[in-house]
Order: structure tokens, then C-alpha cells, then sequence
């Protein structure tokens, strides 16, 4: 799931100087789950946006929505007879969702509202880590199902370097937190799993065409099109 | 003597069965020529081939193969680092054939640290192979005559002694000696150790890779880096990931007055020598005196490895 947070509240009010009229748009997609841009998030932010406009003594209308997503035309096009009710819109989904509500509703300054951070899991309730950079080419069958493009600080494909120190990556002093290295987990991984010999051989160049070195991407699927 | 198969001096020394010994010097932060040319002199009646670092730690320095082509340019071999985490596959082939076409002969195939470490924290890394990926790619172009691309080179091919790094102290250790198995069947020819303090656990790690056999395919340099005083000790242990200092060397240290520290560092470094020489498939010494390089004549000399050999 794409993880994201939101962005502060003085950042936002940065944008939306000079307009008046003002939509807060939620997205119960991922967002909603990392409690980031849901109906929720949308509210509270709204409330705050209130607030503050009450303090400054301006009259802004600022209402707020929430779409079951922002990546779906169908679910986009439910704004169609509204939009023309505001001046802007503060959109609280991925940054895919603001760009396609922005090539949607062409007229109309679409403001993100949250940073996107990354595809990741849910630890725990508030806690949310990165599993998957969408590099376009899983290599997760050779490394005991561990990504060393996403969990190694380098992308070794032939790691752990030489700062791997207790199971942990050099970066953690810079970063202030222990971070697993990701090559101490797949080496213990493959152990557990009889494959150690998959370690031995030196890896190949990565094809980054299917990266983010590969222009915008896009999958076409003529089986399932109308 | 062995068969060589570059016009490296490293390699001719190795072949030849002599100690090699190789230091290292770090370029400066600015543009001046004779720093490094400086730090050449001081060390290079001394060593067999001078290590140049590149942007070591992350931090900007004058480049690796600039440095390298003046220490060329002087008459003394230079070995030239290479991380891969500021070039990708263009640049880093690129820079190969450049270093080939002034004659430079040995190459130190590195990750490198991350930029975090350095003073462009917030810059993008590359990071577009690895160090075992770099040492396959030089070895393609020297041998093969091939670029990564496919691309033949009739003429002009590097003719690089490859060297890599390895770190014996760093975790987890079972797997050091595989991951050196792998640098070797990418093409290392040489290897230049994290600087050695632990000296049971690289003895241990020593006989691990000659159980594998592979001292008998990969020259093996003991890095060493002799302590300035007991607050460089106690750093390295603390805040420099990957490098294991014993509290018995804080303690020897802590033993004597501050003035005598650094003779006492010199000493420690000098007795390691002696004991690694006793070791089987140690073939060379890379003394790494950080921003201390004028030490360096003074161990060679006492670790009695002067002169240098003169090979052809």
C-alpha cells in the first residue's frame, strides 16, 4: 500500500493564499489506511484550515469530501457538477491522485496535501515501513523474498558491504534509529531456507529501463480492455 | 615468479614473492596541485603503489583519477579507488578507459560509504552496480576487450591489476569469507583489508578463506592504520561503522602519557606487522597513516621492508 503523511499545516496555508472558496479532498484509499488523507484526515484538516481562518478574520469557505479514490476516473468524474463551487482544492491522496484530479479538472490549482512516502506495510497502529521501491523487475525469488534494492541503503546485489555491523546498517547512526541491514536478513533467510548457494554466484547488472530510468511507465493488458 | 598478466608494479612484486606494501594518500578538499603531489613524495621511495581515495567518506575531494594521473605523471604507480556510488556504468567505464589511457595499471574496486556519512547529505546516490559488479566489469574490459554494453575494443584495452576491499570485522561475519569467494570469482586479484585491530578475529578469518583455498588465488594486503592517540582509538570504536577496535588497545594507549601515544601507536602497528607476517597468506601490507602520512617512511623502514624491490 502507498504510505504518505501529511504535510504541515503552515505549508498548506502557504498555497491557498488568495483563494476563497476551498475543497479539502480526502481518498479512502491508501491514504485513509495510513490515516494520512481519509474522510478523517480530510476533516481534521479542514477544521484546522476553519480555524485558522476564523484567528486571521478571513471568510474563506472551506468545505471537505472524501472519493472511494483519486486514481479512478469514475470516482473523479463524481465532482463534476461541484467543481465550480471552489477556487482550489487541497487533495489528501498519493501524489497520483493529485496529478490525475490536476489532468482532470484542468482549470481548477490541485494542492497536495500529503507527502508520498513510499509502498509499505503496517507494523503496528501508527507505525507504517517501506517494503517495495517498484523497480519494475521483482528479484524477491532469488533473495529469500527480502529486497536488497529497497532494504539495502546501496541496492547491493552482492552485499552486505563492509559497514554491516550486529545486524544492523551504517546509516542507522546518521538516521538516529537502528536499521536493519538488509543483506544480514537475507543471509539469514536463505540459511533458513536451504539456499545458501545462491549467494556464491556474483549478480548481474539491474535492468533500470524498468526503473524509474525508464521514462513514465505504463501496462497495457488487451485481455482484460473493453 | 608467477606469471603476471598486467605491467601493474603491485602485481610484478606480488609475483616475484615479495611483501608488497602499498599505502594510501586522501586528496584535498580544493583544487591545489601539489598536495597530493606532497603526499606522493613523502611516501613513494616507500611503497610499492599508492592508493588515491575517491571522495572517501562522501566527502567532495579533488577526483581519484586526477590525482592518480599526477602521481602517474611523477613517475610512482598509482592505484586508483573507484566507488560506485557517485557513477553509473557510463561514467564508471568511462573513467576506466581514461585512467588506461594514462598508463594507470591498478584499480581498487569500492561501494563506498553512503552520502549520508558525508558533507552532501542530502544528494542522490547511484549506486548503479556494486564493488562485486565494478571488479566484473574491469576484468570484462580487460580480458574480454568487451564494455558492458557489448561494445569490442580492439586496442586500448585497461591493463588493471584488480584489487577489492574486504572487511573481516564487519557482521555477519560467516559471510565475509563467501562474499570475499565471490569477489574473487568476479576477478579480484588483490585485496586491501579494513584496517586490523582485532587480531584473533582476523586470524580467524584468515584461516576460514584458506580452508576455501583462497589465498592461493587472491594476494591478500593486511590493512593497517596506526592509532594518532587513544581519542582516535576510542572514535574509531564508537562512530566509524565496521571497524572493531579491542578495549585492550584503548587500554595500552590510556597507558601512556599523551606526548608518547602516537609512538605508542606506531609501535602497535609495527608488532601487528611482525605478527602477520607469520601468517599464512598474508602477501603485503596497506598502511593506511590517515592524514599522518609522513609516518609512513618510518614504519616501512622499522617493519624492516626497505627498501622496495625494484622489479621490471
Amino acid at each position: 500500500m502507498i504510505m504518505a503523511k501529511a504535510k504541515p499545516l503552515e505549508e498548506i496555508l502557504s498555497y491557498l493564499e488568495g483563494f476563497q472558496r476551498i475543497l479539502v479532498l480526502g481518498c479512502n484509499g491508501c491514504v485513509a489506511v495510513c490515516e494520512a488523507g481519509g474522510l478523517k484526515e480530510a476533516e481534521v484538516l479542514a477544521s484546522a484550515l476553519r480555524i485558522q481562518n476564523m484567528q486571521a478574520g478571513d471568510r474563506r469557505d472551506i468545505q471537505e469530501l472524501s472519493l472511494t479514490r483519486q486514481c479512478d476516473k469514475e470516482y473523479l468524474a463524481e465532482l463534476k457538477d461541484k467543481m465550480d463551487n471552489y477556487d482550489a482544492v487541497v487533495s489528501l491522496a498519493c501524489g497520483a491522485g493529485v496529478q490525475f484530479m490536476a489532468e482532470m479538472y484542468t482549470e481548477k490549482p490541485i494542492f497536495p496535501g500529503v507527502d508520498t512516502c513510499f509502498i509499505g506495510v503496517t507494523e503496528e497502529q501508527g507505525v507504517w515501513t517501506e517494503r517495495c521501491q517498484a523497480c519494475g523487475q521483482c528479484i524477491l525469488a532469488e533473495t529469500g523474498g527480502i529486497c536488497p534494492i529497497m532494504r539495502c541503503a546501496k541496492r547491493m546485489m552482492n552485499g552486505p558491504c563492509g559497514g554491516s555491523e550486529k545486524g544492523k546498517c551504517e546509516i542507522s547512526v546518521l538516521v538516529g534509529r537502528d536499521v536493519d541491514c538488509g543483506w544480514h536478513l537475507i543471509f539469514e533467510r536463505l540459511k533458513k531456507l536451504g539456499q545458501i548457494g545462491r549467494f556464491a554466484e556474483p549478480a548481474l547488472d539491474k535492468d533500470w529501463t524498468l526503473s524509474r530510468d525508464g521514462g513514465p511507465r505504463l501496462i497495457i493488458r488487451e485481455d482484460v480492455r473493453p | 615468479m608467477k606469471e603476471t598478466i598486467t605491467p601493474s608494479r603491485l602485481e610484478k612484486i606480488l609475483a616475484a614473492g615479495h611483501w608488497a606494501v602499498t599505502s594510501e594518500c586522501g586528496p584535498p578538499r580544493d583544487g591545489r596541485p601539489e598536495i597530493i603531489e606532497k603526499k606522493a613524495d613523502l611516501i613513494g621511495d616507500y611503497v610499492d603503489a599508492i592508493n588515491v581515495t575517491d571522495n572517501q567518506t562522501a566527502v567532495v575531494r579533488q577526483c581519484s583519477l586526477a590525482a592518480c594521473i599526477r602521481i602517474k605523471l611523477k613517475g610512482l604507480e598509482p592505484v586508483l579507488q573507484m566507488v560506485t556510488r557517485d557513477r553509473n556504468r557510463i561514467a564508471l567505464q568511462s573513467d576506466l578507459l581514461g585512467a588506461a589511457s594514462y598508463g594507470i595499471h591498478n584499480v581498487l574496486c569500492l561501494t563506498g560509504d553512503h552520502q549520508r556519512f558525508g558533507d552532501h547529505a542530502s544528494s542522490t546516490n547511484v549506486f548503479d552496480m556494486d564493488s562485486t559488479r565494478l571488479i566484473q566489469t574491469v576484468k570484462m574490459m580487460r580480458d574480454d576487450g568487451r564494455l558492458l554494453s557489448g561494445h569490442e575494443m580492439h586496442e586500448g584495452r585497461p591493463q588493471m591489476f584488480i584489487g577489492a576491499a574486504e572487511n573481516p570485522f564487519a557482521d555477519p561475519f560467516e559471510i565475509r569469507v563467501m562474499r570475499l569467494a565471490k569477489k574473487v570469482k568476479a576477478g579480484a586479484q588483490f585485496i586491501q583489508t579494513q584496517c586490523i585491530y582485532n587480531m584473533p578475529k582476523f586470524k580467524l578469518w584468515m584461516k576460514l578463506l584458506r580452508d576455501e583455498g583462497l589465498h592461493e588465488k587472491v594476494a591478500i594486503l593486511a590493512g593497517l592504520t596506526p592509532m594518532k592517540n587513544v581519542g582516535m582509538a576510542k572514535y574509531m570504536k564508537n562512530r566509524v561503522p565496521g571497524i572493531d577496535v579491542p578495549d585492550d588497545i584503548i587500554k595500552r594507549l590510556a597507558g601512556v602519557p599523551k606526548e608518547k601515544q602516537a609512538d605508542e601507536g606506531i609501535q602497535i602497528c609495527l608488532e601487528q606487522i611482525e605478527e602477520l607476517k607469520q601468517e599464512e597468506g598474508i602477501r603485503g601490507f596497506h598502511v593506511m597513516a590517515i592524514e599522518w602520512e609522513e609516518k609512513v617512511p618510518e614504519i616501512v623502514e622499522r617493519a624492516g621492508l626497505y627498501p622496495r624491490p625494484s622489479v621490471n
